[in-house]
């Protein structure tokens, strides 16, 4: 695309603008997107976003691929925390067939759903820290996200693209030494936030850099569409885990932070006290773990077990079914949402009955607050621009789909 | 229960209506949109979580514009469907909402219905001289032309369809 498409130039502006292109590889937009911003001075005018460099196509590929083989799609979403796209969209084709997961399966679900919070939380927080130029956090934080990582090595194999879930259940149970694990992090991770916070919460740097920069008010961030923590952090205690329970999640004992202003600083004190209380209901969750399946024993929507499918016949033909013909799926549609990491991850499906779906839509939660980016950077200065887009927690892989 | 507020308050708007797996979905035509959209948002239904579209190209009205809302206070959730043939444009929301501004661009993009009344109507993913609209149903999943360039054949394949 031509310059002159999106913005200004140079040439066209009056002289004392000054044209300065952000993007599509600079460091501090963690993912390929461009913004055109306009200054006079340090003062930003006009910010122009220009988005879909890592556009895939990924709701057309959903149309060609079955229920089962979108999964490792929804890895490539929002790629900081891709178990939590996995268990999403699960729990949307779960809800098209209307099937419920063994309690087990569920309750591994939120164990690494909180665990890929934490660790998206980690990037945001320890990123954006970084790009005001506070570097030492990052360091701090970014070895639990390390640990985090490793436990999803352990449970899926994969440290990022994890593909963990299955329709109906998992890909398998987690191994016995992931539990003593996640004991372990729980303590590491807990002292790690609050050296974090020791670092960043009362620095008066940290607080010139982000209080202030990027607020909006409630009724703005909802007409924005904004979800997620940078809504909590505008003050609406709007939380899906809480407000629309799935996955059990309102057996669970855990509070939602809400900031006041939804600035910089908001966001940043909203995302650690979520570190906190993911921690916490990962605690719960180890408490109460117990045996039992952790995939619904239909042969009509899981695959049997490789053992059964060697020796039994029937399973052999389940399998083959599965495979070759997939699900049997009712005709109609769907809209499942999930509480992700930066806000409302939601799957739109639409089925006509056969082995693909007819449609599928990912609502993605950073494409409505990255909307409002002219909005919140409007007026500031070019510096807190970096500051804005760190904390909107924008990851490109989902935005642009 | 908001759909009997709307049947109240706009008799013969809805012209379908279904409840799948719980998820209330109501149909209206759209002439009826801007007024729907004032009264559910006097009602609470203030977060427009998302638009999208679905391609059924043996209709006569081609394209079904969906539309989900979300009752922050309630916590309910509501859909709205609403048909468009080709080539009619549906009412913009971006005076009300103003997270419709991107949804309704990539509808635009991916699609190519028209949102009467936006006011920066432009591809958003896609580039703009791409020819076509990629989640129509008779877009090709590989593209059509490698280089996805009107007019312009790539010389190994004599125009054909590159296969996927």
């Amino acid at each position: 695309m031509t310059m002159e498409s999106i913005a200004l130039t140079q040439q066209q502006s009056d002289g004392d603008h000054m044209i300065v292109n952000f993007g599509p590889s600079h460091p501090t937009t963690h993912g390929t997107l461009r913004i055109v911003l306009e200054l006079e001075g340090e003062t930003i005018v006009k910010a122009t976003p220009e988005i879909g460099y890592l556009h895939r196509g990924v709701e057309k590929l959903g149309e060609s691929l079955s229920y089962q083989q979108f999964i490792p799609l929804t890895d490539r979403l929002n790629y900081c925390s891709s178990i939590m796209n996995n268990v999403g969209y699960a729990c949307a084709v779960e809800k098209l067939l209307g099937i419920e997961v063994p309690k087990r399966g569920q309750q591994i679900r939120v164990l690494v759903s909180e665990l890929a919070r934490i660790a998206d939380h980690i990037v945001c927080v320890g990123v954006n820290a970084v790009d005001i130029g506070a570097f030492t956090a990052f360091l701090y934080l970014f070895k639990q996200r390390e640990t985090v990582y490793d436990l999803f090595e352990l449970a899926a194999g994969q440290r990022m693209h994890t593909s963990f879930t299955r329709i109906g259940g998992l890909f398998r149970d987690i191994p016995d030494e992931f539990v003593p694990l996640t004991e372990r992090f729980l303590v590491e991770c807990g002292e790690a936030v609050d050296e974090c916070e020791r670092l960043l919460t009362h620095n008066p740097i940290w607080h010139d850099r982000t209080k202030g920069v990027g607020a909006i008010s409630a009724e703005d961030a909802v007409n924005w569409g904004y979800t997620g923590p940078c809504l909590r952090a505008a003050g609406v205690p709007q939380d899906l885990r809480k407000a629309q329970p799935y996955l059990g999640y309102e057996t669970y004992d855990f509070d939602i932070p809400v900031g006041t202003t939804g600035d910089v600083f908001d966001r940043y004190l909203v995302r650690i006290e979520e570190m906190r209380q993911s921690l916490r209901i990962i605690r719960q969750v180890l408490d109460r773990l117990e045996p039992g399946p952790v995939t619904v024993d239909d042969p009509k929507v899981a695959l049997p077990p490789k053992e059964k499918v060697y020796t039994r016949m029937e399973s052999l033909i389940h399998h083959f079914k599965l495979i070759m013909h997939g699900m049997e799926m009712p005709v109609g549609e769907v809209y499942s949402a999930t509480e992700a990491a930066n806000g409302e991850l939601g799957f739109y499906l639409v089925s006509d009955g056969g082995k693909n779906p007819y449609r599928i839509r990912v609502r993605p939660p950073c494409l409505p607050i990255f909307s409002s980016f002219e909005d919140q950077v409007k007026g500031g200065l070019i510096a807190d621009a970096v500051a804005v887009l760190g904390a909107m927690n924008i990851i490109a892989g989902e935005l642009d789909r | 229960m908001i759909i009997e507020h709307i049947d109240a308050q706009l008799p013969g708007a809805i012209t379908d209506r279904h409840d799948f797996r719980g998820d209330q979905t109501i149909v209206i035509a759209r002439e009826n949109l801007l007024p729907l959209v004032d009264m559910i948002h006097r009602e609470g239904f203030q977060l427009l979580v998302d638009i999208t579209a679905v391609d059924w190209p043996e209709r006569e009205a081609r394209f079904d514009v969906v539309y989900h809302w979300l009752n922050l206070a309630s916590q309910e959730r509501l859909r709205v469907k609403v048909p468009v043939a080709e080539g009619e444009a549906v009412p913009s929301l971006t005076s009300r909402f103003k997270t419709a501004d991107w949804f309704e661009r990539e509808v635009f993009d991916l699609f190519g219905i028209r949102f009467e009344g936006h006011p920066n109507l432009k591809r958003l993913l896609l580039w703009e001289d791409f020819p076509g609209h990629a989640l129509r149903k008779d877009f090709p999943l590989d593209g059509g032309d490698p280089f996805c360039m009107e007019g312009v054949t790539a010389p190994y394949n004599d125009g054909e369809r590159a296969r996927g």
